[in-house]
């Protein structure tokens, strides 16, 4: 071994190309701005907890007046509550949903499977407001909850389930859909009954799915502000305390406390959700055999029966706002009108706020896009600097351990600071723009290195013997081969940043009202019927935007179609081979 | 360990030298002290069981991976550390990595629109590379719509495109099917001739290296255990590796009884072998083929008897396990050809005297443990 000492001691410098030195130099960029976007301001959220009014340290006095507090001690156990039973009951129920959708042979999947994911064009602030609507103190069938009260934690799990509902569906689908065949006909010859059969085969084949259905049913049910902002009475959680603290009472301070403790179980979560991940292992082979339900009568209808149950409380409850909208006065005049849809008339911001909510979610998928899916390629396909890129990849991951509520305060101790030299961004749109693409940095890096990933990894290494530099590959290829990943990044950063209100809920100024703050402000003021129409037009426009997005993905496909379809060659040897 | 180069070349200097080249992946040594020298217009394959350094050496040549420790010069210029773009290299991947939302004609032109070629320069020199590949007309196509063996051409066209100093091909056959193989095999080997670039190929099937390569490089554990012509690494492999790895071979222990006298069982065995001493440990190697069994009378030299414990029908041959009492624990697998069965009685259970012919005989120093 004593060569290999000195080979080491002795070892080569590679020489960079310019190639490396560009992308050396991206890197860079994209560290700084993760660094700025997400560290920097944690890190002011972090100190900020340790300091008093006045910004001198007073080390842990703000905690221990904190947990000497029972009000806010009581959230935290709250919080805690409403996450588990929310997780419980919407990863059963979405199980058995995408059990059907995969599993049986019922007819209308593909409307079943669409009506499921409607919920992601809503705010959250929807579905609380319908099950005002339906079950509060003047609901249209609030008998049906026997005396108990909506505003509280029925009403929060409720919302959240229908919130959460469609991101659940969509993991637990793709986890049932990748199964093996050939495991299921070994059961049938041992004669394995279809419990057991479900139990040894169904469930851990599907284990990692089921384990990541829970973590972000979880960690939304814990985060979400939203919902129990609108219907959570006096059930307090912490990201309403945030919100408290900050805006109702001016306690900077608290406010970083219990956002720090809020930080706890999301990054404990987090930190679970990878460990299990890195531990699961490919459960299909290429030798694998795709399973095909067979049909069966009695349990296909069972479950066309559950689906429909499920999607009409989905459709009802969007359809409860949807006409709540255009009623004049409820429950006095139920007449019909436009009225609730003249913002003009109303605090909250008006049309202009849901104007700045479009211009915010183009700019956030524009810039988003470009950001992230560049951020990914160099981080995936670049040369050399091997540790300063797995940094760069902990940091892409890291917004997802950090809740909404706590990245916006975190953004107000930053940027608002006089001395930061980027103060000018406070309460523009800028700010609100950055907020977002860091908000939901996460998913859509993880769905480009995903699309990059499926390109030949050697791709790079022909261009560079061919001295192609590696921009003009970058567009020439990578960029259109990937355009479809890149327009489902645009289309996720968009319907985001229109529904989101839990980060940007600190961060909006007098010129930049949004259109969810907007539903937040109204019904906090008890206009609530606008605010039922403001959240309406944000579905709208989701959905709009995604019709939109369906359109030309598929125009894109008939276009790319030539080189995309994937179909095997015969082989044509020129001339008998000699053997 | 031979030097054998073609003697036409000998006297030139080597168009790409390897000096003392090491790799590491941390602590793990994936080349150690690799030296190695090929000529102009030579056809050179590594050859290797999996993991054992071959596509890393092609790496560090091509500057995909630059090596821990050591040089190497292409061309008379130090390249050692240079990134792959700066380079004269083509590549062809086992992958092809055909660009595959771009026609095959802008595949090739890939490379060559970036040379300020002239747009009808660049469009004769892909009709060129179509022809030369065998590929005219398919130009308008996308790799999608080509089956492997063109894809493969065209990922070969390409990197021949730009008038490059060496070829470098990684398993370049390795995807395709077995009847494509073989005759691509052919084709690569045509083209590399006529247009006499220098060719650095690797490759895990030793039928590939064996009809393809002017030289073998054979390799072990991130070291090169011969380098040799086809002929040479099979007819004289220089360690018991090279000869278990290329075709098959009968391992048998046995002693030095005397100077170029091996011994194992009760059998002796004339050998030519330099400077083992007697009473010496050693392995004895014999390809099955080499036992000869025809016309063999018994009294000649290496000539001993030999019992038929069980024969395998293998199409073109016999595949015939062999044992006696004089050979002891040891037994000897043996091919004999169909048309030399259809001569010699060769039934199980039969005795009949064979021999080996002393010249194809290998000794190795120590005992081995070889199925």
């Amino acid at each position: 071994m004593a060569d290999i000492a000195v080979a080491r001691a002795t070892s080569l410098r590679p020489a960079l190309s310019r190639d490396d030195l560009v992308r050396g130099g991206g890197l860079v960029v994209m560290g700084v701005f993760l660094f700025v976007v997400v560290l920097l301001p944690l890190y002011a959220l972090l100190s900020k907890s340790f300091e008093d009014a006045d910004g001198k340290f007073i080390g842990f006095a703000n905690y221990i007046e904190y947990f000497g507090t029972p009000a806010l001690v009581s959230s935290a156990g709250h919080t805690i509550f409403i996450g588990v039973v929310t997780m419980v009951i919407v990863v059963t129920l979405a199980f058995i949903y995408a059990y059907a959708l995969t599993r049986s042979c019922m007819p209308f999947k593909g409307l079943f499977r669409g009506i499921a994911l409607i919920p992601i064009l809503a705010p959250s602030l929807l579905p609380a407001i319908s099950l005002v609507y339906l079950f509060g103190n003047q609901g249209m069938i609030k008998e049906l909850l026997f005396g108990y009260k909506i505003y509280g934690p029925i009403g929060i799990v409720i919302a959240l389930a229908f919130w959460i509902f469609p991101h659940t569906v969509m993991l637990l689908t793709t986890a049932l859909a990748t199964a093996d065949a050939r495991l299921y006909e070994a059961a049938i010859a041992l004669r394995a009954s279809k419990l057991r059969t479900f139990f040894t085969v169904t469930l851990p084949a599907t284990k990692y799915g089921v384990m990541s259905a829970c973590f972000v049913a979880f960690t939304y049910g814990i985060t979400d502000f939203g919902a129990p902002k609108v219907i959570g009475g006096w059930y307090n959680v912490l990201s309403v305390d945030i919100y408290k603290q900050v805006v109702g009472q001016w306690n900077f301070q608290m406010g970083a406390v219990v956002s720090v403790i809020l930080l706890f179980p999301v990054v404990i979560t987090f930190i679970v959700d990878r460990l299990v991940q890195r531990r699961q292992v490919a459960q299909i082979t290429a030798r694998s055999v795709p399973l095909e339900p067979k049909p069966n009568r009695r349990f296909d209808l069972i479950m066309l029966i559950y689906c429909s149950v499920i999607a009409f409380i989905l459709l009802g409850i969007l359809a409860v706002s949807a006409y709540a909208s255009f009623i004049k006065f409820w429950p006095y005049n139920l007449s019909l009108s436009l009225d609730n849809y003249q913002f003009q008339y109303m605090d909250g911001g008006g049309w202009d706020a849901y104007g700045n909510s479009i211009l915010l979610g183009v700019l956030t998928a524009f810039f988003g896009s470009l950001i992230i899916f560049g951020g990914a390629y160099l981080v995936e396909k670049s040369r050399h600097y091997g540790k300063y890129r797995g940094t760069l990849q902990f940091l892409a991951i890291l917004p997802l351990a950090v809740p909404g509520m706590v990245l916006g305060l975190a953004y107000i101790f930053f940027f608002n600071d006089p001395a930061n030299p980027l103060n000018f961004l406070y309460q523009t749109l800028g700010i609100l723009v950055i907020c977002t693409i860091a908000h939901y940095y996460t998913v859509p890096h993880l769905t480009a290195l995903t699309a990059l990933k499926q390109l030949d990894a050697e791709f790079e290494d022909v261009s560079a013997s061919l001295k192609v530099p590696f921009y003009k590959t970058f567009s020439r290829v990578t960029f259109p081969v990937c355009l479809p990943a890149i327009l489902d990044i645009g289309i996720y950063l968009f319907i985001n940043a229109m529904t989101t209100v839990s980060a940007v809920v600190f961060l909006w100024g007098p010129a930049t009202k949004l259109a969810s703050v907007a539903v937040l402000n109204m019904d906090d003021q008890g206009d609530i019927a606008p605010a039922a129409a403001m959240a309406m037009m944000i579905v709208y426009t989701s959905a709009t935007v995604r019709i939109l997005h369906i359109v030309l993905t598929r125009g894109l496909q008939r276009r790319t179609q030539a080189w995309r379809r994937r179909e095997v060659i015969a082989e044509t040897v020129g001339q008998p081979a000699p053997t | 360990m031979s030097d054998a180069q073609p003697s036409t070349k000998a006297k030139e200097s080597p168009y790409l030298r390897i000096e003392s080249l090491t790799k590491l992946f941390g602590s793990f040594a994936a080349l150690k002290d690799i030296n190695l020298e090929v000529f102009e217009g030579e056809f050179i394959c590594f050859l290797g069981p999996s993991g054992c350094g071959k596509t890393t050496l092609l790496r560090c040549i091509a500057g995909l991976d630059i090596q821990t420790s050591g040089r190497v010069i292409q061309a008379g210029e130090d390249i050692s550390t240079l990134p792959p773009s700066a380079r004269d290299f083509g590549i062809v991947f086992q992958s092809y990595a055909l660009f595959p939302n771009l026609t095959v004609r802008k595949n090739l032109a890939y490379g060559l629109e970036n040379r300020r070629m002239k747009k009808a320069a660049i469009e004769e020199r892909v009709n060129e590379l179509l022809e030369l590949v065998g590929l005219t007309g398919q130009d308008k196509k996308y790799p999608s719509q080509l089956s492997g063996g063109q894809q493969q051409r065209v990922a070969l066209a390409r990197a021949l495109a730009s008038w490059p100093g060496l070829l470098l091909l990684d398993e370049p056959l390795s995807a395709l099917d077995a009847k494509v193989r073989v005759y691509l095999r052919h084709e690569v080997r045509r083209l590399q001739r006529k247009l006499g670039i220098t060719t650095v190929m690797v490759t895990h099937d030793q039928e590939e290296a064996l009809t393809m390569a002017d030289r073998i490089v054979v390799m072990d554990q991130g070291v090169i255990g011969q380098v040799g012509t086809p002929l040479q690494i099979y007819r004289e492999p220089a360690t018991s590796f090279v000869a278990d790895f290329i075709g098959s071979m009968n391992f048998v222990p046995g002693t030095m009884a005397a100077p170029n006298l091996v011994r194992f069982g009760n059998v002796n065995l004339a050998c030519d072998v330099d400077g083992l001493a007697a009473g010496m440990e050693v392995t004895i190697a014999i390809r099955p083929e080499d036992i000869v069994v025809q016309d063999v009378a018994g009294s000649e030299e290496n000539a001993f008897e030999v019992q038929i414990e069980s024969t395998e029908f293998l199409g073109s041959f016999l595949r015939v396990d062999l044992v006696s009492e004089t050979m002891g624990e040891a037994r000897l697998r043996a091919d004999f050809s169909i048309n030399l069965v259809r001569r010699v009685d060769i039934s199980e259970g039969a005795s009949l005297p064979v021999m080996v012919p002393r010249e194809r005989i290998r000794i190795y120093p120590g005992s081995l443990d070889h199925g």
